[in-house]
């Protein structure tokens, strides 16, 4: 079963894109979350990440800071 | 073996790329990111041809022209060495070694740190080196931009459109930078600018809440939420250990790009080259392929 993937963005953070492209580019589906707009969304990133640093990802639970290429690529099992 | 490898993928790497692919070189970008510190900045007003332009925009129109070629790259690599043995040069990364005939270091500069008690704790807890990324969490709060530059205005521009209040801790005594970034800054009512003052320490408990200035010799409290660092750069030039560079650790080039190692120019950032704007990286990578395409020429290599 699919991976429930959510990112939380902003709309100018280079790697936010990167991330984004990446994700795109291995077919995976993602809930883009931008924080810049949505606060509550801001304040639930930084409960859940313990840091204000985006992008943050959630898969399944598993909270991954940055743009961190190999640990997503485990985590999605790609 | 390639004829040419690139260092970088900012302004300058990303050039001397779109001019060695056509000239045909055999070529390979090696980058940790791509757009370099353009992707960083916010509004860009002197890129010629743009009178206005974001620097993710910038950037992605950067990235789109590079791709056009058919031009390998090797992202998110990180270059540890580059040697030349004989008339081969190798480039070590945290990956693998590649060979070329040809280099141009293009690696840019990354964010000078403080050095206070702090900084290491809070960062990304409140304190950040990029105002573009992060700077959108901090809405409605009140933040401190440390530096008195051209890239602590930007981040000053860029957070009033966002926080409560801005206030800039200036070490000097007086804001330097563009004459237009420094109007638009004094214009606006929500900016305090403190000079002649100085960071001391970064304060919070799980997230920043304040930070401790000295000014005239007296220390006092700021209470902020967010901790925005412009203090300048430094070069990345440390994985490069025989070249000649000056001072502060820029590549020393000559008029062609060259560097004191045959084979192997500089262009952008981490050079010694005068002023470090988008567009000079962008004109001086040009002139390094065009080097180092006549220097593979020229040496029948």
């Amino acid at each position: 079963m699919d991976k429930n993937v959510k990112i939380y963005s902003t709309p100018t953070c280079p790697w936010c894109i990167r991330i984004k492209q990446f994700l795109k580019e291995n077919n995976i589906t993602f809930e883009d979350i931008d924080v810049s707009s949505n606060h509550a969304a801001a304040e639930e990133m930084i409960q859940k990440s313990g840091q204000m640093g985006v992008p943050v990802l959630d898969i399944d639970g598993e909270v991954i800071v940055g743009f961190d290429r190999e640990k997503i690529k485990t985590v999605l099992g790609l | 073996m390639f004829d040419l490898i690139v260092i970088g993928a900012g302004p300058a790497g990303i050039t001397a790329s779109v001019y060695a692919a056509r000239k045909k070189m055999q070529l390979l970008v090696i980058s940790r990111d791509i757009g370099g510190q353009a992707a960083w900045s916010g509004d860009i007003e002197n890129y010629t041809g743009y009178q206005f332009i974001t620097g993710t925009d910038l950037a992605a129109k950067f990235e789109e022209h590079m791709r056009k070629y058919d031009i390998a790259l090797e992202e998110n690599e990180t270059v540890t060495e580059v040697k030349k043995t004989n008339n081969i040069i190798s480039v070590k990364t945290d990956k693998g070694t590649y060979e070329a005939k040809s280099v141009i270091i293009a690696s840019g500069k990354r964010s000078k740190e403080l050095g206070v008690p702090g900084e290491k704790e809070f960062k990304n807890r409140g304190l950040t080196y990029c105002a573009t990324c992060d700077g959108p969490l901090f809405s409605g709060k009140v933040v401190a931009v440390i530096g008195g530059g051209n890239s602590a205005l930007d981040a000053a521009l860029q957070l009033t459109k966002i926080a409560k209040q801005v206030h800039i801790i200036n070490i000097t005594s007086a804001l330097g930078g563009d004459a237009v970034m420094r109007e638009k800054i004094e214009k606006s009512k929500i900016v305090t600018i403190l000079n002649n003052t100085q960071i001391t320490a970064i304060l919070g408990d799980k997230f920043v809440g304040g930070i401790k200035i000295k000014r005239e010799g007296r220390e006092e409290t700021l209470a902020v939420e967010g901790v925005f660092v412009e203090i300048g750069l430094i070069p990345n030039s440390e994985f490069v250990k025989d070249i000649e560079k000056n001072q502060i650790g820029e590549i020393k080039i000559n008029c062609r790009n060259e560097t004191n190692i045959t084979g192997i120019f500089a262009a952008g950032d981490v050079t010694d080259v005068p002023e470090k704007q988008i567009i000079i990286a962008a004109g001086e990578g040009s002139k390094a392929a065009l080097s180092a395409f006549r220097y593979l020429a020229q040496s029948r290599l």
